[in-house]
């Protein structure tokens, strides 16, 4: 199955800024960064500045939450959620 | 050169190494079966403590480092019983009091100490280190010989040890930030454990604990304020007898409660005039000099403080590891060095601290988190309880500006985990483990089915899954991190690293021993951590001190080699460059080339980066200083 390419981005953001570059394919597209010890609680502040920063989206408090950021998939469900709204005016969470 | 020669060479050489640990005085032994040698910092018997020592006959020799601050009691009844004595010193007392009852004797001692003794008539050497392990004793052995020091430096002077790193010892390391006693960071280098006694003959070589923390399955009913009144009690007693010297005895003043409570004793219950010590940080983050300014007033002492930046700490970072001889990964043990320094500077070899206290009355966070923990297992879908999480860990931006879902999924109980005898540390061993993905493929490999925590999980007591789960994660503090990091590569190491002995009135074993049967109720009131210690300190410190949250020691990590404007000492360009990376073998170079990135970029801010920056430079400042060469770096060598 073909990729996104938010979630590439996102899988290669991770693997270099958490997992020093080591991507022994531990990390699934569907994989909890948080039960994998991919992420700690300063890894989720670094995750929400790089998304806002590659996206040009505001990540709203109530908005970090293990629901919309703990995997790749979820991540980049939420930042297309996020566009979407932009566009559509819905919100995301 | 004959072989006789060459073993006193040898000893010279070992014994030279050491000097550090005892600048004012050096002696031999050598009857052609065993030789001894002795570095002596001297303390107590100023003229008449020389070492090696032996008894009236010359058939017992002694080497010892430490103190046995009982001993003039000790004495009065050794020569009630028909000793004779030739000098005033406490080594004298050891060798009576092994003569009178063997290896019991250590029963007899309150005090801290690693010592040897040969036994001519019986061919025999028994050496003893102190319960809680203030004093360092390593050893290694084979069919012909066996050869012991304060520090394992020593030993690697001897031109046929060889030294190579123990790769298991390694991952206990980052795993536990130290290696399980027996092992140490070098195959076939062993550590004699706290509380362990040890004989080695031609025939057998024998090791016995003769101590260890225990536990009540039961608590007796005790009444507050009587179980306040007996620690300060004791207290006062321990650091009575830790008074003992015949130079000034000085404090240092963390700005925390513990310091606070052994110099308010000091001041109350003594007329000895008090000069204290302190290191700052120009960092806020860390820095509690507003804290140890008002214990000194308050308890006036004459006190002298040293500021530690963060380039001071990338300068003296070769030196800490130099003397901790294993990898650290935090940067702590280094101003504690500097701090020993400025305690030299002003003529003073002899300091009191508060360490020992988080461990035996429940002082660290990880207890109070391992609380809240278990409190949320037992009821996980409650969306409440996980929300005292915040109010852990007050000093860290991070966790406070954590929002509730993540708060609770970092810290979420698995079920599980709530049988697992180690549930209390779980969260520090699983977080530093992941420092592990920084091992090279041929690390891994070597590794690949080594499991550190079963390796701990066989040296447990039988009794330890029938204790109070806070004496559970009380007994894994203080039979592991205390003499694995706290009192060795943060205690004895840097404060030695300038011939500066530290004494711990907490680690009297009394205390420790009255502390054991205190019921966890009363160390941790709710989440109140030492709650019995303030109860009995009471007036003698500030109340600011008594009432603040609980601040522990920490200091800059990645940034102490970082450092904004560029300066960065030249070995950590080399150290972690590819070539010396490869050459060690230890780490991928391509893993911790990013972590360097990251950091030279200022993007370390984690705990776990900042662990992985200290943890991958200390190893290779081991590597480069204890295997690839033999020798220290000199780390303020910068661009």
């Amino acid at each position: 199955m073909a990729t996104h390419p938010t979630e590439n981005e996102v899988r290669q953001f991770v693997v270099e800024n958490f997992l020093y570059g080591q991507d022994d394919g531990a990390i699934q597209r569907d994989s909890s960064f948080v039960d994998n010890g991919v992420i700690d609680s300063t890894g989720v502040l670094e995750l929400v500045a790089f998304l806002e920063k590659t996206y040009g989206i505001k990540v709203e408090d109530g908005e970090i939450t293990p629901d919309n950021l703990d995997s790749i998939s979820r991540v980049a469900r939420y930042i297309e959620q996020k566009r979407a709204s932009r566009v559509g005016g819905s919100c995301a969470g | 050169m004959s072989d006789e020669r060459r073993k006193g060479e040898i000893l010279r050489a070992m014994i030279g190494i050491l000097r550090h640990r005892g600048p004012d005085d050096v002696g031999f032994y050598d009857d052609g079966r065993a030789a001894l040698a002795h570095a002596r910092l001297s303390i107590i018997d100023l003229g008449g403590g020389h070492q090696p020592m032996c008894n009236e006959n010359g058939s017992l020799w002694i080497t010892f480092n430490g103190e046995i601050f009982n001993y003039t009691e000790l004495r009065e009844s050794l020569i009630r019983s028909g000793h004779r004595f030739t000098t005033r010193s406490d080594t004298e007392v050891i060798l009576h009091d092994y003569e009178q009852k063997g290896p019991d004797c250590v029963n007899d001692f309150n005090g801290q100490w690693a010592f040897a003794i040969w036994d001519q008539r019986r061919g025999e050497l028994f050496l003893s280190r102190d319960r809680l392990g203030i004093r360092p004793l390593f050893y290694t052995a084979d069919s012909r010989r066996f050869i012991f020091a304060s520090e394992i430096k020593a030993i690697l002077t001897c031109p046929d040890v060889r030294r190579e790193l123990d790769l298991e010892a390694l991952d206990q390391l980052f795993t536990f930030w130290h290696s399980l006693v027996p092992r140490t960071m070098f195959r076939n280098i062993c550590e004699l454990p706290p509380g362990h006694c040890m004989t080695v003959a031609r025939e057998r070589t024998r090791v016995w604990q003769y101590w260890r923390p225990a536990y009540p399955e039961h608590f007796d009913e005790i009444q507050e304020r009587d179980c306040a009144e007996r620690l300060l009690e004791l207290l006062v007693d321990a650091t009575r007898l830790r008074l003992r010297a015949d130079v000034p005895v000085g404090a240092y003043l963390s700005g925390g409660l513990d310091s606070a409570v052994t110099t308010a004793v000091v001041r109350r219950f003594t007329n000895t005039p008090l000069r204290s010590f302190s290191v700052t940080f120009d960092h806020s983050e860390f820095d509690e000099s507003a804290y140890q300014r008002e214990v000194s007033q308050f308890l006036h002492t004459d006190h002298q403080s040293i500021c530690c930046s963060g380039r001071d700490i990338g300068r003296v970072f070769p030196d800490a590891v130099w003397f901790t001889e294993k990898p650290v990964i935090r940067t702590a043990p280094a101003p504690l060095y500097v701090l020993s320094g400025l305690v030299r500077e002003h003529g003073y070899k002899v300091v009191l601290t508060g360490e020992g206290a988080d461990e035996i009355l429940g002082g660290y966070d990880i207890f109070k988190e391992a609380k809240i923990r278990r409190f949320w297992g037992a009821e996980p879908a409650s969306k409440r309880r996980p929300l005292i999480l915040r109010k852990l860990y007050p000093y860290l931006q991070n966790v406070q500006a954590q929002p509730d879902a993540y708060l609770s999924a970092f810290f979420r109980v698995n079920p599980d985990d709530l049988k697992n005898p180690f549930f209390s540390h779980l969260p520090r061993w699983n977080l530093t483990s992941r420092l592990k993905s920084l091992f090279s493929e041929e690390t891994k490999a070597a590794l690949r089915g080594y499991d550190a925590c079963d390796e701990l999980r066989h040296q447990l007591p039988e009794e330890f899954s029938r204790w109070h789960p806070f004496c559970q994660a009380q007994y894994l503090e203080t039979v592991y991190l205390l003499p694995g990091y706290i009192l060795s590569s943060q205690g004895d190491r840097m404060a030695m690293g300038h011939s500066v002995e530290g004494r711990f009135p907490f680690l009297d074993y009394r205390v420790a021993e009255f502390a054991s049967s205190i019921p966890p109720r009363l160390k941790m009131k709710g989440l109140n951590e030492k709650y019995i210690l303030k109860q009995a300190a009471g007036s003698l410190v500030p109340a600011s001190v008594r009432q603040r949250p609980k601040q522990p020691y920490r200091a800059p990590d990645a940034a102490s080699f970082f450092v904004e404007g560029g300066w960065q000492p030249d070995y950590v360009r080399e150290l972690l460059s590819e070539r010396r990376l490869r050459e060690s073998g230890i780490f991928h170079p391509g893993a911790v080339r990013k972590l360097v990135k990251k950091a030279e970029e200022g993007q370390v801010i984690g705990v776990k980066d900042n662990m992985a920056v200290v943890g991958v430079l200390s190893t290779q400042l081991v590597h480069e200083q204890f295997i690839r060469r033999f020798g220290r770096i000199d780390g303020n060598a910068s661009n």
